[in-house]
């Protein structure tokens, strides 16, 4: 039995029946990590001891009786935004390279209660900006399926950690589709929670208004399973939403789409979409529709205008959130020879803490929040913001979820896009929409392009607080798909 | 073109980012694609749209104000560049004159 290729509910049940122990499980994983990682780099720190230490504490707690819940001694694997005492904790920048922060995140927390193994920090661009993790300060992380491949990003390092079985599970976090562009490129389940679902507190900030952490795995039950264990409220997290969460759990084991309403939207198709996309996508629809559901057309017109406005609120927020990086009480100081004043560290600090991709945002968010400038750009963005909002109300006035491809096209080869941001961005161009709304949406498995062989993600979307429909759809796919494939998907990639 | 050369280096000094003049070469026409790009959101009418700063549509959370416990010295200092007497040394915040 390979423990590092059974999914997280299975291990969850060998757990239970005590088959199997924490620290078994845990080290099988750290085996896989020693044996695949330097090709994968998923990881930017793996912390053996801890986790151990952690496996050990599960074993002996479940041996004297005490009930634990399901992830009690699953590993995870935890994107490097998440602050983790004990643990480094970079963000995939120079600037808080060996920084120990002194706090967990309530998400780090929760894991930490669950029993759940952490089992390291994984890769990500710098700060969360990026669609292929080559904006790390510390070198992309390779898509399981073609190592010579993104593995898309920001999350890429968690959702290659997922697809290489280094992790059966993992976090990240969703911005303008740090989660689901991964997870669909990568071939496994990601999914954005309802904004204010997951605590942001310890989430170092990108768009405040935007971030979203959220679950990564290999099946929808697995990931529904994680959903469940870091979603509720926070009081330390004051955007944090005061509401039951969802039944994401029930609803991937029901698994059931009959008589549901689908929306295909109309605009997220077309010109730029890869041809082995659309095809993919279009046999998901039908087969959703097999199985019952009922399939229409929706138009959501200002969907077009959704990466224009991202890419002047995101940099926005990012202007203001990054200014906290000033040298002052953690993290890179550059230059401080005693004769420069603290503006002229600053600047020093930051032209050598941070990288192109950082930059830019960074001054592009400075240039769009002038004064001059505001009502064109930042004014006008947070109005088309609206607009995409009542996009959504619309069409879930006529619908239950909305289907599209997750991106427009399969990952691709590492420095194709890296110099050029405007193609990089194109890569969120599907999964945007759902961040400004603040609804809820996830990438699940819908097959490989014919013309690469790579996978494909369906993206489904759903109302706020409803996320528990995206697993009843993905889950139901899944299962269909199971059946005219065999096997699971990921049995066919070949980079490993 | 939407911004120059001069716009990104006064830019980049409201930001307090050094850019060294190859960086400036390199980033400014970058930018001005990208904001040629953006500037597409002032197509869309949206006369007495109201704007969105925030999707959720929460407000004026408040929680009750409870004492609790809070970094130590030590652990509030673990991470400076530089320390002294128990406080963050930095450099000079004001000029000499």
């Amino acid at each position: 039995m390979d423990l590092t290729r059974m999914t997280a509910a299975e291990l969850s049940g060998a757990l239970a029946a005590r088959e199997v122990s924490a620290a078994e499980v845990t080290r099988a994983h750290l085996d896989r990590i020693a044996a695949v990682d330097g090709r994968v780099r998923a990881f930017l720190h793996v912390a053996a001891d801890s986790a151990l230490a952690q496996a050990a504490d599960v074993d002996g707690r479940r041996g004297s009786g005490e009930p634990l819940g399901p992830l009690a001694g699953v590993p995870v694997a935890v994107k490097d935004v998440f602050t983790t005492i004990g643990m480094p904790t970079t963000c995939g920048s120079r600037i808080l390279q060996g920084w120990h922060p002194p706090y967990d995140a309530t998400i780090t927390r929760r894991l930490r209660q669950a029993g759940a193994i952490i089992l390291g920090k994984t890769n990500m661009d710098e700060f969360a900006m990026g669609s292929s993790t080559e904006n790390s300060a510390y070198g992309p992380s390779r898509n399981p399926w073609d190592l010579a491949r993104i593995p898309g990003g920001s999350s890429g390092g968690s959702a290659a950690a997922v697809a290489a079985y280094e992790a059966p599970l993992a976090v990240g976090t969703d911005t303008g589709g740090s989660i689901r562009q991964p997870a669909a490129v990568c071939g496994i389940v990601g999914t954005k929670p309802t904004y204010g679902g997951s605590s942001r507190y310890g989430v170092v900030a990108f768009a405040s208004s935007l971030d979203t952490p959220g679950p990564f795995g290999r099946t929808v039950l697995d990931t529904a399973l994680l959903h469940e264990a870091i979603s509720g409220h926070d009081p330390c997290d004051s955007t944090s939403i005061d509401a039951a969460v969802p039944p994401v759990v029930a609803a991937a084991r029901e698994a059931d789409v009959s008589g549901m309403r689908i929306g295909v939207v109309t605009e997220l198709s077309g010109e730029g979409y890869q041809p082995g996309v659309l095809s993919r996508f279009a046999e998901a629809v039908e087969l959703l529709e097999s199985l019952g559901a009922k399939v229409t057309e929706v138009s959501c017109p200002h969907f077009r205008y959704a990466l224009p406005a991202y890419y002047l609120i995101a940099p926005s927020e990012c202007s203001s959130n990054l200014a906290r990086f000033d040298a002052m009480r953690y993290g890179l100081r550059v230059g401080d020879d005693g004769t420069r004043d603290a503006e002229e560290v600053m600047a020093l600090t930051r032209e050598a803490g941070f990288g192109a991709e950082v930059k830019r945002r960074i001054i592009l968010g400075t240039y769009a929040l002038s004064s001059g400038y505001y009502d064109a750009y930042y004014g006008k963005a947070q109005q088309v913001r609206t607009l995409i909002i009542r996009d959504f109300d619309a069409a879930f006035g006529q619908v239950d979820v909305l289907v599209s491809p997750a991106t427009p096209t399969t990952a691709f080869p590492i420095g194709e896009r890296a110099d050029d941001p405007m193609a990089m961005y194109l890569a969120d161009l599907c999964t945007i929409p759902s961040d400004l709304a603040g609804n809820a949406a996830i990438s699940v498995p819908c097959g490989l392009a014919p013309e690469d062989g790579l996978p494909v993600g369906l993206q489904v979307m759903a109302p706020v607080l409803a996320d528990d429909r995206l697993y009843r759809v993905a889950a139901a796919a899944e299962a269909a798909f199971a059946g005219r494939w065999g096997r699971p998907l990921l049995a066919q990639a070949k980079g490993l | 073109m939407s911004i120059t050369r001069d716009e990104v280096a006064y830019l980049a000094r409201l930001a307090r980012i050094a850019l060294g003049d190859a960086e400036l070469d390199h980033l400014a026409p970058q930018l001005d694609q990208i904001i040629t790009a953006v500037a597409q959101v002032q197509e869309v009418a949206a006369e007495g749209i109201p704007p969105t700063s925030h999707a959720t549509g929460v407000t004026n959370v408040f929680r009750d104000d409870e004492p609790a416990g809070c970094l130590t010295p030590g652990q509030a200092l673990d991470q400076a560049p530089a320390v002294e007497q128990q406080r963050f040394k930095v450099p000079r915040i004001l000029a000499e004159d």
